[in-house]
């Protein structure tokens, strides 16, 4: 008897969404084609609902009244048909103003990025920021400060040249700038407008805007010298598996051999340049409005490949409207930031307060010899090598 | 740290002059698309 009941039960489940389509379409003829019930009930929890009895209807002109009658309507469509036609991006709008997003009156596919910029944005800012910093600070203070070893030779090596530290510098205290400045855009509104009211943020914003703008500049210079300068010395080899095998000798125990730079730093430097590379051309896309559009193009070709299918998903939106290749410009500029700000929160732990003797390659540009010997051996190795068949030379 | 304060110096010529030269340039974005001087007022 329970079988039986259990079979019942799952029959009764698997026919419940066929009834629930039914019913849609039943109780839309009985709203006359207005949403429904089950479109309030979907909408209340936050289900994908099909609007395309709203978008769609928006007038018909061949079944309007003629405008010379009474109770004619305004050439075939009546107020509310416009103003759907104007939500939907489906009317037919004539200006004197040739931008390109100029014909945009209503853009209700923007909703969701509004919402999603003054909710789940921040929280993921929060989280990764504030989040990176607790797993620094628990790791100091597990770990504590990463000594040099051996005992020291007082001999130093150059580790860094000048222009390659003034190009580390130029891209750190841009990215510094651009990253606060970015915070403030992002996140003020909400939470600095509170503490120091709307005149001084206004002033605050509209400086960060500027900073923000053509500081980025400054950004791409850097960026374009450290992948010149330090590109060959961060091409993957087979020193990088062992060291990352050894995770670097970071929990303990030896320190695994590498070379100028090792697999830890070449992880930071090729996130560097491929987030930083995406981040300047989001950025662009920004600085200069509806003149690059990188997304829609994109989803296109992903969608011709079937990947979103790969993941389960429907096929991504194209084509795009102006206005929403800024909002995805916007979030993707955010999101990456603030991946590569998480990234760089370790990076400057390790080379400042993490790791004894680490700041000075960066400082002076000269590293003490047994910090080298430890931490970049076959690097170090190379160094003195050179040095010695030099000095015997003279 | 003299590459540092070379750096810092490099970073505020970069973006000044990057503001001057995007500024002089012309036509912005919104520019482009707007113009009060195409507004003809009369014949």
């Amino acid at each position: 008897m329970l079988r039986l009941m259990t079979l019942f039960a799952l029959l009764l489940a698997l026919a419940m969404p066929a009834t629930a389509q039914e019913g849609t379409d039943a109780s839309r003829a009985e709203t006359g084609g207005a949403q429904t019930l089950e479109d309030i009930l979907q909408r209340q929890e936050n289900q994908a609902i099909d609007d395309s009895f709203r978008s769609d209807n928006t007038g018909n002109p061949e079944q309007a009244a003629p405008i010379t009658d009474q109770l004619g309507t305004l050439g075939g469509s009546s107020d509310p048909d416009l103003w759907r036609a104007f939500r939907y991006s489906a009317a037919d709008i004539t200006t004197q103003d040739r931008g390109p997003a100029t014909t945009t009156l209503i853009q209700d596919g923007g909703m969701w990025w509004l919402l999603f910029r003054e909710g789940p944005l921040l929280q993921i800012t929060a989280y990764l920021l504030g989040g990176t910093l607790l797993a620094l600070a628990l790791f100091y203070l597990i770990r504590g400060r990463i000594r040099i070893d051996g005992e020291k030779t007082g001999r130093t090596i150059t580790r860094f040249k000048a222009f390659e530290r003034f190009g580390h510098w130029l891209l750190a205290s841009s990215f510094l700038l651009l990253g606060l400045t970015g915070l403030i855009s992002l996140i003020g509104r909400k939470f600095l407008i509170p503490v120091f009211g709307h005149d001084t943020f206004s002033f605050l914003a509209i400086g960060s805007k500027w900073v923000h703008n053509n500081v980025s500049w400054a950004f791409i210079v850097a960026l374009v010298i450290i992948f010149v300068v330090w590109v060959v010395h961060n091409i993957p080899d087979r020193t990088d598996l062992y060291w990352l095998s050894k995770a670097g000798g970071l929990l303990g125990g030896s320190h695994p051999p590498a070379k100028k730079f090792n697999a830890g730093q070449k992880l930071i430097f090729w996130a560097v340049i491929i987030l930083g590379g995406s981040i300047a051309a989001s950025g662009i896309s920004l600085l200069f409005p509806f003149e690059f559009n990188m997304f829609g193009h994109t989803f296109s070709t992903l969608n011709s490949w079937g990947v979103p299918g790969w993941v389960g998903q429907a096929d991504l939106p194209y084509p795009l409207q102006p206005h929403e290749e800024m909002q995805y410009a916007q979030l993707w500029h955010a999101i990456v930031s603030l991946v590569l700000t998480a990234i760089i929160f370790a990076h400057i732990y390790l080379g400042s307060v993490g790791m004894e003797g680490a700041f000075d390659a960066m400082g002076k540009g000269e590293v003490e010899e047994q910090w080298a010997r430890e931490h970049h051996s076959i690097w170090a190795e190379e160094v003195l090598d050179t040095k010695s068949s030099k000095s015997e030379a003279t | 740290m003299k590459a540092f304060v070379v750096s810092l110096v490099a970073l505020v010529v970069i973006s000044v002059g990057a503001n001057q030269i995007l500024t002089r340039m012309g036509p912005s974005s919104a520019e482009a698309a707007v113009s009060e001087e195409n507004v003809r007022l009369s014949d």
